[in-house]
């Protein structure tokens, strides 16, 4: 597996032609082996540009861009996006091929054989949580908005590469679907450690994905490049303290990951399970999960006398988060659910609650840490 | 002879017409659908190439389009009087013609579909390392293969009836049945042999008509189909 590798901007500047002012002025950066780095910024301000000259979609007008030492603008382009993963906003699909055949295509570009190829794609489709059997032979418009993106990702890695480039990957999805987006893309990052430059302007976005910011202004300038930590405590001027925005110990949520708290722990009880077995103690709800660990339902005490099954008992778990959540999102799903959000592992089974006095503890000591 | 007679009279002549000259009649007709067919094949790759050239630039697109509508606008009669000159009588100049008027629909359609294209679409294929080509040939022509085919369909039928005029200029195909039917107007049988050219056009049409919902049918991917 090809791990991440250093990318290195030098003085790179853009100017389209018949403009005077370039797109982008002398932006140096070195984004680290393996780091995700987030591009935040208002529009027009030249993420996209920026983005696209390290593959190459632009070429710059003046600078060099060094790619794990190799000079990117000495590789033949096509040679180069093959190298580098590419996923942009609505995933941008071809309508006419499936699923399966997207996936396939880099690898087939590089010139695989159709048994290691049809081996990848399998192995892509369960790596971003889509069933092959179902999926594979789905063309785009039979897939929800949430599954495209993740096609769209599982496309951009298909290959290997050791670099990955998001341009507002998630941006065209609602927030819980973009949150679960979010979510897997960290859980990825933990086993893939690529090299990522992801784009969007979203700052909690990039607050909970990036190991580091870059908050760029007007022609790319870089406003201020550090951990969303220091940034969040020490922005380096009003105009990125004003990108950082009200509310900033609310966004520190997003900096605690669920598996950095003490997980509380539900009643649990499988739903064949006979409801008179059931021990509630000092608790008032029950947490049914199926056969194998996921959470279904929580049934209330009163629910629970007159339950004769414990598979429609109670109310259905609408929300919930897993390990790599923030708080924020945990917050989020609380506020749906009305009551404690559920933790999920990796393969969606039960771990652990997580509740609001746990939330406000971690709010606390943010505070006076600041 | 009262009127009905006659007309029964008729129409048994028109079918033993057929029957008995079934071998020259299906030899005109097989020679009309092969030139047909073989003009908006050589129109679609012609029309398909001028497409390609000029679809990133909407004046080059205006252009051919505008191009190809005029050849549309001159007579057939004219058009094929303007080329006997230069490409003689007989088969040659039959061909030059078929596919320029093909040319309008074909050329349009691809310039339309190329340009519908999600720009997206095409930025990703790039992105991802395709090549000029590749995306041309694998994304954007792929694409826009419904809109083109829909070009072609409505070339075809447009040519099955330009065909009979060209047997003016001594083209192949069941024109010449029209032709000399027209020609001898009152002699025994010249109702029944343009009749039978006029008729066996239309079904003609309605077949290849057909053969295109299939070609349709196997070559447009159903992630596309509407
Ligand atoms: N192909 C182009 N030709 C000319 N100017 C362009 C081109 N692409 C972008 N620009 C200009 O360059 C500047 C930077 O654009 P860019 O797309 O990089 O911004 P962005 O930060 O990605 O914005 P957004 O958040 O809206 O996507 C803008 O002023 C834009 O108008
Ligand atoms: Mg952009």
């Amino acid at each position: 597996m090809a791990e991440g590798i250093e990318i290195r901007l030098d003085h790179v500047t853009k100017r389209y032609p018949g403009q005077k002012a370039a797109a982008v002025d002398d932006f140096s950066m070195v984004v680290p082996a393996g780091q995700i780095v987030v591009f935040v910024g208002p529009s027009g301000c030249g993420k996209t540009t920026t983005m696209r000259m390290i593959n190459r979609l632009i070429e710059p007008t003046s600078g060099t861009i060094t790619i794990g030492g190799e000079d990117a603008l000495g590789i033949d382009p096509d040679d180069l996006r093959r190298r580098v993963g590419y996923a942009i906003q609505q995933a941008g699909l071809f309508p006419h091929f499936t699923v399966a055949q997207s996936i396939g295509i880099v690898p087939g570009l590089l010139g695989w054989d159709k048994k290691r190829i049809a081996a990848r794609v399998e192995e892509m489709m369960d790596l971003v949580g889509l069933d092959p059997g179902e999926y594979a032979d789905r063309f785009p418009r039979q897939l929800s908005g949430g599954q495209q993106q993740r096609v769209g990702v599982a496309r951009a890695l298909a290959a290997d590469p050791p670099v990955l480039l998001m341009d507002e990957p998630f941006g065209a999805v609602d927030p819980i679907t973009r949150g679960h987006l979010q979510d897997e893309l960290l859980r990825l990052q933990n086993e893939l450690r690529k090299t990522i430059v992801f784009v969007t302007h979203d700052f909690d976005e990039a607050v909970k994905l990036g190991d580091r910011i870059a908050v760029l202004g007007d022609r790319s300038t870089i406003l201020q490049y550090d951990t969303p930590d220091a940034i969040l405590a020490n922005p380096a001027d009003d105009t990125v303290a004003g990108f950082v925005g009200a509310g900033a110990s609310l966004k520190a949520l997003t900096l605690t990951r669920v598996r950095d708290v003490e997980l509380g722990q539900a009643v649990t009880a499988r739903s064949d399970a006979d409801p008179s077995t059931v021990e509630l103690g000092d608790e008032k709800f029950l947490l049914v999960l199926d056969q194998r660990d996921r959470p279904l339902r929580w049934v209330h005490l009163k629910e629970l006398k007159n339950a004769r099954s414990l598979a429609v008992a109670g109310r259905p778990v609408q929300d919930s988060v897993t390990l790599q959540s923030t708080l924020r999102d945990a917050l989020e799903a609380m506020v749906n659910e009305g009551g404690r959000a559920v933790v999920t592992g990796s393969r969606g089974e039960y771990v652990g609650t997580v509740d609001l006095a746990t939330v406000t503890d971690v709010v606390q000591r943010l505070r006076a840490s600041a | 002879m009262d009127a009905n007679f006659e007309g029964g009279a008729a129409r048994m002549n028109v079918l033993q017409y057929v029957a008995d000259r079934w071998d020259r009649l299906s030899l005109q007709a097989f020679l009309h659908v092969s030139a047909v067919v073989q003009c908006t094949v050589l129109a679609t790759v012609l029309g398909v190439a001028i497409g390609v050239a000029v679809y990133r630039s909407p004046a080059g697109s205006a252009l051919a389009t505008a191009l190809a509508s005029t050849i549309l606008t001159i007579p057939s009669f004219a058009l094929l009087a303007l080329l006997i000159p230069v490409f003689g009588l007989g088969a040659n100049t039959t061909v030059v013609a078929l596919v320029l008027y093909a040319l309008l629909p074909i050329v349009r359609n691809t310039v339309v579909g190329l340009a519908g294209v999600d720009p997206a679409v095409s930025d990703a294929a790039r992105g991802i390392g395709m090549s000029r080509f590749g995306v041309l040939a694998r994304v954007e022509l792929r694409l826009a293969w419904p809109a083109i085919l829909a070009g072609m369909r409505v070339a075809t039928q447009m040519l099955m009836g330009i065909a009979v005029i060209a047997a003016y200029a001594k083209g192949p195909g069941l024109g010449s049945e029209v032709f000399s039917g027209l020609a001898n107007a009152g002699s025994a049988n010249s109702m029944n042999q343009a009749l039978t050219g006029t008729i066996g056009v239309v079904i003609l049409a309605l077949l290849l008509d057909g053969v295109y919902v299939l070609v349709n049918r196997f070559t447009v991917s159903r992630g596309v189909r509407g």
